[in-house]
């Protein structure tokens, strides 16, 4: 078993974690990072801030009352069905690839698909939100790259 | 670095091998605790792998077994077979069984022969096969999967698959999961014996608890055949009246057309047929659909009941009778308030004044006729609705399309409104654009389907230009009382659509599938999971299946009953197209009529 830290390509940290069962068995999982209770706070204050003005213009006090039941009802909708906290791939030799995501709220739906129906593996790639910076550079034979000193390419971020 | 890539490659190879020799091992987790004894199951050998369905226990007459699994095999039409041996020793090994267990490999001849071997209460068994026929023994990588016998056996997998139609193809093409449910499905005949039953034989399988004799549901059983018969019989009375020739003739027939009640009741004749025939459902969909169809009539029906019996407490018809006359003569004067302001000076536009007065006085009179019409009328209503409402006991769905009907009936004067006003500025739009063309020198070929162009006499462009100015300043006043009526008629066709689209709900929600899918999810199947269970080094994989449940939406999907009305195919382009052009819209139209 072994783990290693990623960047995902909007730059939060993920964590990659093998395991080998057994010859045949092996299991991938790439883990996010948990629910943070700054962001949640945040969130919520923000919320019941925006109530509380309304309240103050208003002076209706329904508005309180559905500001929570919104929050509330937001919160189990996210982390029941949008915040992912793990996603796993087990490969198992002649049997089959089984994809699992649990969620936060700890609901896992599964798929598994047997190794007939497998027709071929494909490496998607995609760029999202790369920011592609140019720097002015020279060619000097042979082979050897002459980069100016200011702009260097060390501000080139690649996310993985 | 050659050398390296091809090392590689060589590794590969190796592991492609050893991955085509895995042997799945499929063990029913209730036979975890049985005694030492011989495994019997299928062998599944394009898969490589071994279906285990039973222990049989020492001691046995080897011929007894053979003669037991040949007769299973002629009932269930699987090839059962001795698979190897299972040991479950509580102490020690002992070496003599284990020497025992090798030679039974002998008497019962199969390759490979498993033998699996349990040591106390340890969860990590060994596993090891026997080829005697192979002339290079390797090791061979066994995966030792559990599953829940009884799940397995009583869930179905889906998509269905359509064993009628299923060629020599399609059954390579089935998957490999499906073989294994379909193999311990088919073997129901063998966990059928419970364990009260003493055969030849001593069996570990899953078994039921001994068949739970409820007086009740045996005397359901009993009742069910008298009771469809009868059902059947009242089935076919009922269609024989509705197909007799007096209901049949041409106003009759056109009034049952129109009428969204009967559509209904004639739906639900269909279920009640379906339900009462008693004919076998063949396979899981039929069956299905039965049972969806008896729950939603029994809910539809309980529904009615309930909604009769608010009804005619507290003689809220004749409150409902009351209000409902004033409501009509309100919304008759309201319409007529709002034809005074139409044939004044609407939102300040001015109109072409004769005209506004002709069409808001044949309206006014249309309106006057239905007052009267609805006044004589009146002292009948409370005694109509009474005898509608008993209809309510045929179910809630019915007793919806009755409210549409009543009112599509109340309403019929804003129809006809709506008629005339689009007849009149359809005809306006057509004249218009065809002047229009006669205005750029062309003309419509009707034998080519295009416009063509044409060289037309004087007097001809003089009467055509003449006659669209008159057209296009005419238009305004028409379009207003178009744009008006067309309006308040869809109103009433959002009310009667919504109606619709409640009762279309309730016919095709498939209850019973998703109440057996609340309760027993294992039931349907969308496919398997597996959880890698705890493992040791030199121990055989072990895995957990489980039964993957289908997903509501798709269970809603797979068993939707299907209804007899349809959505309107015209999308919102071509519903505001037909708008502007002042053809007639219907809302609602149904399956087995044509489309003009």
């Amino acid at each position: 078993m072994e783990e290693r830290r990623y960047r995902s390509a909007s730059g939060a940290p993920i964590a990659l974690r093998r395991r080998q069962h057994s010859a045949s068995c092996r299991e991938l999982a790439v883990r996010c990072p948990r629910l943070q209770l700054r962001s949640l706070s945040a969130v919520t204050s923000a919320v019941w801030l925006a109530a509380y003005g309304l309240f103050v213009l208003s002076e209706n006090s329904m508005v309180l009352s559905a500001a929570i039941f919104i929050t509330l009802i937001g919160l189990i909708v996210y982390l029941h069905f949008v915040k992912i906290d793990q996603e796993s791939l087990l490969v198992i030799g002649s049997l089959g690839i089984q994809v699992t995501s649990s969620y936060a709220s700890g609901k896992e739906s599964t798929t598994f698909i047997e190794m007939g129906q497998v027709k071929d593996v494909v490496i998607n790639e995609a760029i999202h939100m790369t920011p592609f910076k140019y720097w002015k550079a020279a060619i000097r034979s042979p082979n050897s790259l002459l980069f100016s000193r200011l702009n260097n390419p060390n501000c080139l971020s690649l996310s993985s | 670095m050659g050398r390296a890539s091809g090392e590689r490659r060589c590794r590969e190879y190796c592991s492609s091998k050893i991955v085509a020799m895995v042997l799945k091992v499929f063990f029913p987790s209730c036979c975890s605790s049985a005694e030492s004894g011989i495994l019997i199951g299928r062998w599944i050998s394009e898969q490589n792998s071994a279906v285990i369905l039973a222990v049989v226990h020492f001691p046995f007459i080897p011929v007894q077994v053979k003669q037991y699994l040949s007769e299973v095999q002629r009932v269930t039409k699987v090839s059962v077979s001795v698979l190897g041996s299972w040991s479950n020793s509580k102490q020690e090994k002992e070496e003599s069984l284990s020497e025992f267990l090798e030679d039974l490999g002998t008497i019962f001849s199969h390759e490979p022969w498993i033998q699996i071997s349990k040591e106390g209460d340890s969860k990590f068994w060994s596993c090891s096969t026997l080829q005697k026929h192979c002339n290079n023994p390797k090791e061979e990588e066994i995966i030792l999967v559990y599953y829940d016998q009884r799940k397995v056996m009583l869930s179905h997998l889906h998509p269905p698959l359509d064993t009628a139609t299923s060629t020599d193809h399609k059954a390579d093409d089935a998957s490999k999961l499906s073989a294994i449910f379909d193999t311990v499905a088919k073997s129901k005949v063998l966990f059928m014996t419970d364990r009260y039953d003493d055969g030849p034989i001593k069996l570990t399988h899953w078994q039921s608890d001994g068949v739970e004799a409820s007086i009740i549901v045996e005397l359901m059983k009993q009742a069910s055949v008298p009771a469809c018969m009868l059902l059947t019989f009242l089935v076919s009375l009922v269609s024989g009246i509705c197909r007799s020739r007096v209901l049949t003739f041409w106003p009759l027939s056109f009034l049952w057309s129109k009428l969204s009640t009967c559509e209904q009741l004639g739906h639900r004749l269909q279920h009640l047929q379906v339900i009462s025939s008693n004919k076998k459902a063949q396979t899981q969909t039929q069956l299905m659909r039965k049972a969806n169809i008896f729950v939603s009539l029994l809910i539809d029906v309980a529904l009615g009941i309930l909604l009769m019996s608010w009804l005619y407490r507290k003689n809220r018809i004749g409150h409902l009778a009351d209000t409902l006359i004033p409501m009509a003569d309100h919304v008759a004067e309201e319409l007529q308030d709002l034809l005074q302001w139409l044939m004044g000076a609407p939102a300040g536009l001015k109109m072409n004044r004769a005209l506004d007065q002709v069409l808001g006085r044949f309206f006014l009179y249309h309106i006057h006729l239905w007052i009267s019409y609805i006044h004589l009328m009146s002292p009948f209503i409370e005694m109509i609705l009474w005898y509608v409402g008993l209809s309510a006991c045929l179910g809630l769905t019915v007793a919806l399309c009755i409210l549409s009907d009543i009112i599509a009936l109340l309403t019929f004067h804003i129809y006809c409104f709506y008629v005339y006003g689009a007849r009149l500025y359809c005809l306006k739009i057509y004249g218009l654009s065809s002047l229009w063309r006669l205005f750029r020198g062309k003309k419509w070929n009707v034998l080519r389907q295009r416009v063509d162009s044409c060289s037309y006499d004087l007097d001809q462009l003089f009467i055509g230009t003449l006659l669209f100015t008159i057209l296009l300043f005419l238009l305004p006043t028409t379009a207003l009382y178009y744009l008006v009526f067309t309006l308040l008629r869809l109103l009433v066709v959002i009310v009667q659509g919504l109606i619709h689209l409640l009762v279309d709900l309730i016919d095709s929600l498939p209850l019973y599938s998703i109440i057996l899918r609340l309760c027993r999810s294992y039931r349907l199947a969308a496919g398997v999971k597996f959880r890698v269970l705890e493992q040791r080094d030199g121990k055989p994989l072990r895995l957990l299946m489980q039964i993957n449940p289908l997903s509501y939406g798709s269970v809603v999907q797979t068993y939707r009953l299907p209804t007899y009305s349809c959505y309107p195919k015209d999308s919102w382009a071509s519903l505001c197209k037909k708008l502007f052009l002042g053809e007639l819209i219907y809302p609602w139209k149904h399956k087995g009529e044509k489309q003009d």
